[in-house]
């Protein structure tokens, strides 16, 4: 479970691809509860990301996830900017200590949580990663389990975001931040030498 | 020690708009803004945010914002910003008009955030 320049990079590219693959779908989740734009945002983010890492290949895997945090900072616009490039910026102060990746997740983890203020249960990614970030390190993460991670903020009333301002009627629809978490621990199982 | 006031919005027509009406109680407190992201779409930008606190003449500011998102922004600002930056969760136009007027008026801090309370709107 040892994050390198090269996992970490091919990792990057695959969430990326599956970002843009999905932006519309993203999108349309954000549209009943929230402003529409959240596959857009992240798509123009991990584009931004991936240009980075191809122009000058980080010196070491600190460089890296600083790189990807800043990137995502600076061009995703909507709330997933901070979320995503804390969590990325958390993990590149860890990866002076570790390269364990579950470590650096366990840092991402609550970097989003001091940055949004949200609690498992609110209807945010930190359903995702909460669940998630423990599977990682038991080296027990599987599809199924990403899927119902992602599924379960369906029945959730937000409480954070967009969709808190919708209250009850935020129920029955999927958070949009969480799908595209999914993507990010499913393109995890994609990276040959990552988990 | 001067107070100013950073503005922060989603849009930038807001963040724009605000200080005119600011500026009829206000006309010598400097104000900066942050509207909108770096190309000008709906949304916000650390980047202007940090613009806007160190284009502010005062030497503290008061920072007021719309909605969630900006916030996250602003805190992330903040830490990367020499300057002394104070957060207020309170509604964006009221907040800012009630710092702005009492600024102006020669008020402490201290007792600007008093008449903040009240307009406290978010988490």
């Amino acid at each position: 479970m040892t994050l390198t320049v090269d996992t970490l990079t091919t990792w990057m590219n695959k969430f990326g691809e599956k970002v843009s693959e999905n932006k519309q779908h993203l999108s349309d989740l954000d549209t009943p509860i929230g402003d529409g734009d959240h596959g857009f945002n992240m798509d123009r983010g991990m584009k931004a990301v991936n240009e980075k890492l191809a122009a000058s290949k980080p010196q070491d895997v600190t460089a890296g996830l600083k790189t990807i945090a800043m990137a995502l900072i600076s061009t995703v616009g909507g709330a997933s900017g901070p979320l995503y490039g804390t969590a990325f910026l958390e993990m590149a102060k860890k990866s002076s200590s570790t390269d364990d990746l579950s470590e650096l997740l366990e840092a991402a983890l609550a970097g989003i949580k001091m940055r949004g203020g949200a609690k498992p249960g609110d209807k945010t990614l930190v359903d995702v990663w909460e669940v998630l970030v423990p599977e990682v390190k038991n080296g027990s993460l599987d599809k199924d389990k990403i899927k119902k991670a992602v599924e379960s903020t369906k029945d959730m009333v937000a409480k954070k975001g967009r969709a808190s301002y919708l209250g009850e009627r935020s129920k029955g629809h999927i958070d949009p931040g969480s799908e595209s978490s999914g993507y990010l621990f499913e393109t995890m199982l994609e990276t040959e030498g990552l988990l | 020690m001067s107070l100013g006031i950073t503005l922060v919005s989603h849009v930038s027509d807001i963040a724009e708009g605000l200080p005119k009406l600011l500026k009829q109680v206000a006309k010598d407190v400097p104000i900066t803004t942050a509207g909108g992201t770096n190309d000008g779409d709906i949304g916000t930008s650390m980047e202007k945010i940090m613009t806007a606190f160190s284009e502010n003449d005062a030497d503290e500011i008061l920072a007021f914002y719309d909605l969630g998102s900006a916030k996250m922004n602003l805190e992330m600002a903040m830490e990367m910003s020499d300057k002394k930056v104070h957060l207020y969760n309170a509604a964006f136009i009221e907040g800012a008009y009630t710092a702005a007027s009492l600024i102006q008026a020669g008020v402490s801090l201290d007792d600007i955030e008093k008449q903040l309370k009240p307009l406290i709107v978010k988490e």
